[in-house]
């Protein structure tokens, strides 16, 4: 074969240049998502993994809104001392329905994937409200207006709709919610179906009247109940040690 | 308009990229003071004063949002189209279009900034902008493409400079990038408030490969461009290998994209995704330092004027800066390593030995080799370009010596145990220890953010003067007109 191949010939063509430098910018990415879309294995197998109540969800995008991911992450790795510090390491299926997820880059604070259960509270509300309280040495933001605004309970509906869309199985039909129960038990599925949303999210809030306060429901009661359920979905108690090696 | 000057204010479109220099500066002082102030929270937390609008969490993109895109991206705006017009020889295709992509990117950053201190985030780090500010963004970025490559094709050489294939990569990468890690589900038309498309490890996967790729193609593609024209123009002598700067091109082009799951190591990503991305990490180091390489030896034979010229300090320490954190990052792609810098202050010092040390400097050197020929005049003060140089090297090296320090010292201390075998500190004493470098790191900002500023005075005295000696000059026109 004599081809013989001159740069030159990419050099002069905008068209052929482009269209090469668009191939060569393609091909790592193709490699190595995609196939996270299609191998079983990328997302464990494990009970015990719901989405979010409609409170909890709420919590989650006030986590969002104040950019708590920026010094916080939640991704626990499979090292001694994480272990010990934070529990067990975090799995794929944990964040399954995390749109987005939250693993974060960065601990300028501790990690946050199983605080859940870890602290009371009236600890979380104190915290929150002024860290240097309760934590001499933090240098974390004082949030004080997280007590002091009401939770806009509103659109609850309209966002978990949002998040329907983009896969997770709140239910909106009948179908959906028997789906659910069969799935998750009746107690979650009711707090999932969209039609009940911002009933349950009241009922939810009065339950369990995170911030401390029973006059209303403020932000602080949203990202507390957020707070609390992170990392405590899956009873770790059930499964052997080695239950997930080979899954990564 | 009487004068046609040197510059050629009329056979190119000087105009938008006067605007586009200028705010790249306006951008870098908002930018870099945002980041001092937010660097001095974290080692003063009074300083939240508790505003949620200022708050670190709230803060903190706007200074990312500022320095990367605004002050980076009008540099990269600003620059290509005065090295795609000046190597080709021809005009922008469409003055209107060119325009356009100023006021869409102005308008872009400034709502991003707002809405972030409002609370609008999409929480994926520097893509932080909302799906309506996305949208704009997009379409900014098609006016972009349209307007480089119908420049391209107006070109009067047949061969396209090699400055211009880094930027068409950059700008190709980053529309590819935005495009699918924006890709999000508005709760309604008429709210700010999205959720994205991906979830758990498919979404984390998506936002590094993008995150790591706007370093890639952002902040490097896009500015080796900048290199390739500006430091040859500045030394007056040719690119030192032609046959280095293809296989650089396509190497880097293509090896970038792979390595974004660095960032996730350890992770509860699969391990057979991030050990490709390490491999491709190290693999990198090479069209890297190719790049580098090609750079600092076009000034070979011409080594005096690292003594004699302040602008060419500038970019060749910007060179260097480029090859000491081209090498550290494979290093830290590296488990063993990664097991201990990850989640530490060492990332953030290796992300400014980059950011301030290469991007940055090579287009505080860039800007003022272009700012006096688009005025037509020269730089006011040599004096303040002397001392805007040691300010802002000082400023980097106490930043990264800082962040080492802190880096190092935090994945230690979480790591320690003691002779029982318990876990040596609480996470607070990390914390606690921290202090001082945090300070340190503030005060490292703020030789850099005070260097900006004499950049800033300096810029604006040039423009002055520029504009007062056209001004006597057509006067002096008009009088031997009115005479003759």
């Amino acid at each position: 074969m004599n081809f013989n191949f001159k740069h030159e010939w990419i050099e002069t063509n905008i068209g052929l240049l482009a269209v090469l430098t668009m191939l060569a910018i393609s091909v790592g990415g193709l490699v190595e998502i995609t196939p996270l879309f299609f191998i079983d294995k990328t997302i464990e197998k494990v009970d015990g993994v719901r989405p979010y109540t409609p409170l909890e969800q709420r919590g989650r995008d006030i986590y969002q809104r104040e950019g708590c991911y920026l010094c916080h992450s939640q991704m626990i790795r499979p090292f001694r001392d994480e272990k010990l510090r934070y529990g067990h390491y975090s799995l794929a299926a944990e964040s399954q329905y995390d749109h987005p997820f939250q693993w974060g880059s960065k601990r300028t604070g501790p990690d946050l994937a199983r605080v859940g259960g870890k602290y009371s509270n009236e600890w979380h509300v104190q915290h929150l409200t002024a860290p240097r309280s309760m934590v001499p040495e933090s240098v974390m933001p004082n949030y004080p207006w997280l007590k002091a605004t009401p939770l806009d309970t509103s659109d609850i509906a309209e966002r978990m709709k949002a998040l329907r869309k983009v896969g997770v199985p709140y239910s909106l039909t009948d179908a959906e919610y028997k789906a659910n129960v069969a799935k998750f038990g009746e107690t979650v599925a009711k707090q999932l179906h969209i039609p009940n949303a911002q009933q349950s999210l009241i009922e939810q809030a009065n339950f369990g009247n995170y911030d401390g306060d029973r006059s209303g429901i403020s932000e602080m009661d949203a990202l507390v109940a957020y707070l609390q359920v992170l990392g405590t979905m899956v009873d770790f108690g059930k499964y052997k040690d080695d239950a997930f090696v080979n899954d990564r | 308009m009487a004068v046609t000057t040197y510059s050629g204010a009329e056979q190119y479109n000087f105009e938008v990229v006067k605007k586009f220099a200028i705010m790249s500066i306006v951008w870098a002082v908002i930018g870099m003071f945002v980041g001092v102030y937010i660097a001095s929270e974290l080692a003063w937390p009074f300083l939240n004063f508790d505003s949620p609008y200022i708050s670190f969490g709230r803060f903190r993109p706007v200074h990312t949002t500022s320095v990367i895109f605004g002050f980076g991206g009008s540099a990269l705006f600003a620059t290509s189209y005065y090295v795609v017009q000046r190597t080709c020889q021809t005009r922008l295709i469409s003055d209107g279009l060119a325009s356009f992509t100023f006021w869409g990117w102005m308008a872009a950053i400034a709502l991003a900034d707002f809405s972030y201190m409002l609370g609008y985030t999409q929480s994926r780090e520097y893509a932080e902008m909302e799906w309506p500010i996305d949208i704009l963004i997009e379409v900014v970025w098609v006016a972009y493409l349209t307007v480089f490559v119908g420049t391209i094709m107006r070109r009067k050489q047949p061969h396209i400079y090699v400055a211009n294939w880094f930027y068409l990569a950059f700008i190709l990468a980053t529309a590819l990038l935005h495009t699918f890690n924006n890709l999000a589900m508005p709760i309604d038309l008429f709210s700010m408030k999205s959720y994205s498309l991906f979830s758990g490890v498919q979404d984390a996967m998506t936002q590094w490969w993008y995150g790591h790729n706007a370093v890639g193609f952002f902040l490097t593609a896009a500015f080796l461009g900048m290199m390739y024209y500006f430091v040859p123009k500045q030394a007056g002598r040719p690119i030192y290998s032609y046959r280095l700067s293809i296989v650089h091109f396509w190497a880097l082009g293509f090896m970038y994209m792979w390595v974004g799951a660095h960032h996730l190591h350890w992770t509860a990503l699969p391990d057979w995704t991030s050990s490709l991305a390490a491999a491709f990490s190290i693999l990198l180091l090479m069209p890297s330092w190719g790049g580098m390489i090609n750079g600092i030896m076009t000034l070979s034979g011409a080594w005096d004027k690292l003594r004699t010229d302040p602008i060419m300090r500038f970019m060749i320490v910007a060179l260097s800066f480029y090859g000491m954190s081209t090498f550290e990052g494979p290093m830290m792609s590296l488990k063993e390593v990664n097991a201990l810098s990850h989640y530490t202050d060492w990332t953030v010092g290796h992300v400014h030995s980059g950011a301030l040390g290469w991007v940055a400097m090579i287009t505080f050197g860039s800007l003022y080799h272009m700012m006096p020929k688009l005025w037509d005049t020269k730089m006011y003060s040599r004096k303040l370009i002397e001392w805007h140089f040691w300010l802002a090297t000082i400023g980097i090296v106490l930043y990264i010596v800082a962040m080492w320090i802190s880096g190092i010292t935090q994945g230690l201390m979480w790591r320690a145990f003691d002779e029982f075998g318990n876990l040596q500190y609480s996470f607070v004493e990390s914390v606690a220890a921290m202090h001082p470098f945090y300070a340190m790191r503030a005060i490292g900002g703020m030789f850099f953010l005070t260097g900006m500023v004499m950049m800033a005075f300096n810029v604006f005295m040039t423009i002055r003067q520029g504009k007062r000696e056209s001004a006597a000059l057509e006067a002096k026109l008009a009088a031997k007109l009115a005479h003759a």
